[in-house]
């Protein structure tokens, strides 16, 4: 039986956002204050606190120490951070209550993409002695990985045009979405390559934007909301950092974070929502996790709809929770991916029940 | 500026700043070879042969033994292709990511391809590395790939080589577009016309508080500690300022006497540079008791 659950989650909407700082305190406050709202919290109830963010991207130094003002630093709090997706930062929030330290916990992420030349800064997460140092930029690195499925025959470039159009469609009923809307895949398709062969509509759009999720021990969920999303399976695994050593084409870290939070044979979701920056990396992910026609994928309309940076990640579980949470799913799993070319994969796994 | 004057205030930042690595063992070899115009790779334990080479041996995680020469020609296994290039990649034409593998090897290179158009590139393209005229032991000693034609590599070396043994420099620059928060800009005209406007609390902060020009340390350390672009003279004092009228106190210089002179209660005065507040100074009133500030620590 589960011990902790989701019981709340808000996300800022997604856009260029010129009233927002590097610091995300313009973007967090009214997105805490919003996952307070809907289960009756306030930040005295809050045991433990962890965020996701990026010095690169905020372009400055202890950025994150900024975004504490959103939170306020008195009276003293237990406050951590990751340098990487807000995904991760509930990963430790969740550790955290496991061990009993805290009751309830919130974990935070956000990122102001715009103001960096995002496909610049990405550069920097590539082997610094190696690769980095080209500035290969993370549209392109992408694009190699895309280009090695069209020529393996594992999809085409119309199934990656219909991953987009089903996503803009999906988002059309998502309020946070930075695009969505009807489009037809042949539509796309007459559009011109950004990074060949990825064209516009293959790559997340720019977006600022946070992300907020509550979880609680099971004491206090069932207290805080009336049908908590249960986590029943948590981890996350990463492949290699050398992207000409390992196979682009597979993705045992994906497959490895699902299996060992409760997927394999006979394991099933009813909603799996994806962090596929790009349309190849959604087919990707669900061959590797072996997620069939049963399973409805992304109905937020995923990253492709709304990427914020540090943020999009953790809204992925946040909207598979709240389809638990809602009853629109019985089973749900959330995923985020962090690193070039879906070198590094998270799995939450939630239920309404609590049976694993 | 054509902002309004309420509009968030935003301006470009840029930062460089550039990376000293050191290389550790194998990767000193394989740069070292570079700049002399080879490419070295690793056998690994299962018998494939890692170019770039590893230097934990991704099944046994041993170091590799002795490093051993690949390419220098290989083939395309992989490509995308960049329209406009951006700052500080290989080539400022349009040209083509690869992964390379190059010959020997079972692994795969990451570079770029000089191939003119989209259209000259293919899976499976023959290339071989354009070397950099000054080569420094850096991956960039391969200033790019290109079609080869299978002709002998004659090209003969009229470049220059110079090794820092076992390190290697990247320059990174980066640019931003910075933009200052309602509150921030609010404070930052404020600054432009000579006056510290402080906002009451609320979320968000609406009402405006026009606050002294004096306020009171409240704590400082003297910084003894010289770095690159320091623009006063150390010893010198960072305080922590509470304004008259403040509830937070905020960061400042506190200059105009000897560092051994400020103190806790010091009360201080705003003396106006071309940027703001240039710094705080004495301004001769006699100190304020703790319990005035004891709050506001």
């Amino acid at each position: 039986m589960s011990e902790v659950a989701v019981v709340g989650f808000a996300q800022s909407p997604v856009g260029v956002r010129e009233d927002a700082t590097t610091s995300g305190v313009e973007m967090l406050v009214p997105t805490i204050a919003e996952a307070f709202g809907a289960c009756g919290l306030t930040k005295s109830d809050i045991g433990f606190w962890c965020s996701g963010s990026s010095d690169y991207l905020a372009g400055r130094a202890f950025s994150f120490v900024s975004a504490v003002d959103a939170i306020g630093a008195v009276p003293p709090t237990m406050e951590s951070h990751v340098e990487m997706d807000g995904a991760w930062a509930l990963y430790e929030a969740w550790v955290k209550l496991l061990t009993g330290d805290a009751d309830i916990a919130l974990a935070y992420g956000f990122g102001k993409s715009s103001g960096a030349e995002l496909r610049r800064v990405m550069a920097l997460q590539l082997d610094p002695y190696l690769v980095a140092p080209l500035w290969p930029d993370s549209v392109s690195v992408a694009a190699l990985q895309a280009r090695l499925g069209l020529e393996a025959g594992r999809w085409t470039e119309k199934d990656m045009a219909e991953v987009a159009a089903r996503s803009r469609a999906a988002a059309a009923s998502n309020p946070a979405a930075q695009v969505s809307g009807q489009v037809a895949a042949a539509d796309l398709l007459a559009r011109p390559y950004v990074a060949e062969p990825l064209r516009a509509h293959d790559c997340a759009p720019v977006g600022d934007g946070a992300a907020v999720v509550i979880i609680a021990s099971a004491a206090r969920a069932r207290e805080l909301c009336e049908r908590p999303a249960w986590i029943t399976g948590f981890a996350h695994r990463t492949d290699s950092g050398s992207l000409g050593a390992r196979d682009l084409l597979a993705v045992p870290s994906a497959a490895g974070a699902w299996s060992a939070a409760g997927g394999g044979s006979g394991a099933w979701v009813d909603v799996a929502e994806l962090h596929a920056p790009f349309t190849h990396q959604e087919i990707l992910l669900r061959e590797a996790m072996g997620l069939g026609d049963g399973v409805t994928v992304s109905p937020s309309g995923g990253a492709l709809c709304g990427n914020p940076m540090f943020a999009a990640g953790l809204a992925r579980i946040g909207e598979a929770a709240r389809a638990v949470m809602s009853g629109r799913a019985g089973r749900a799993l959330g995923h985020a991916t962090s690193g070039p070319a879906l070198q590094q994969n998270l799995v939450c796994v939630m239920s309404g029940s609590g049976e694993a | 500026m054509t902002q309004p004057a309420t509009a968030p205030l935003r301006a470009p930042l840029d930062i460089e700043f550039d990376y000293t690595r050191s290389l550790g063992p194998v990767l000193s070899q394989f740069m070292a070879a570079l700049a002399e115009r080879r490419i070295l790779g690793a056998r690994g334990a299962d018998g494939r042969v890692h170019a770039p080479p590893f230097e934990y041996d991704p099944v046994t995680a041993e170091p590799p033994g002795d490093l051993l020469p690949v390419g220098p020609e290989g083939a395309v296994l992989s490509w995308s292709w960049m329209p406009e290039p951006l700052a500080d990649q290989p080539l400022a034409v349009p040209f083509a990511w690869a992964l390379i593998r190059l010959d020997g090897a079972d692994t795969a290179l990451l570079h770029a391809v000089d191939a003119g158009s989209a259209a000259a590139m293919r899976t499976g393209l023959r290339v071989r590395p354009r070397w950099a005229a000054a080569r420094t032991g850096s991956i960039r000693d391969i200033a790019c790939f290109e079609p080869s034609d299978g002709a002998a590599d004659d090209d003969p070396d009229t470049g220059s080589a110079e090794v820092n043994p076992g390190m290697t420099i990247t320059p990174v620059r980066l640019h931003y577009m910075h933009t200052a928060s309602p509150g921030e800009s609010f404070y930052l005209r404020g600054l432009a016309g000579h006056r510290l406007l402080g906002q009451r609390d609320g979320v968000p902060t609406r009402e405006e508080v026009e606050l002294s020009e004096s306020g009171t340390v409240t704590t400082f350390c003297i910084v003894n500690v010289g770095y690159p672009g320091q623009k006063v003279t150390p010893p010198y004092v960072a305080a922590q300022i509470l304004l008259d009228g403040a509830d937070i106190a905020f960061g400042h210089l506190v200059l105009g006497c000897d560092a051994s002179e400020v103190r806790m209660g010091m009360r201080v005065r705003a003396v106006w540079g071309d940027e703001g507040v240039s710094h705080f100074e004495p301004n001769g009133e006699a100190d304020a008791p703790y319990e005035s500030y004891e709050r506001f620590m």
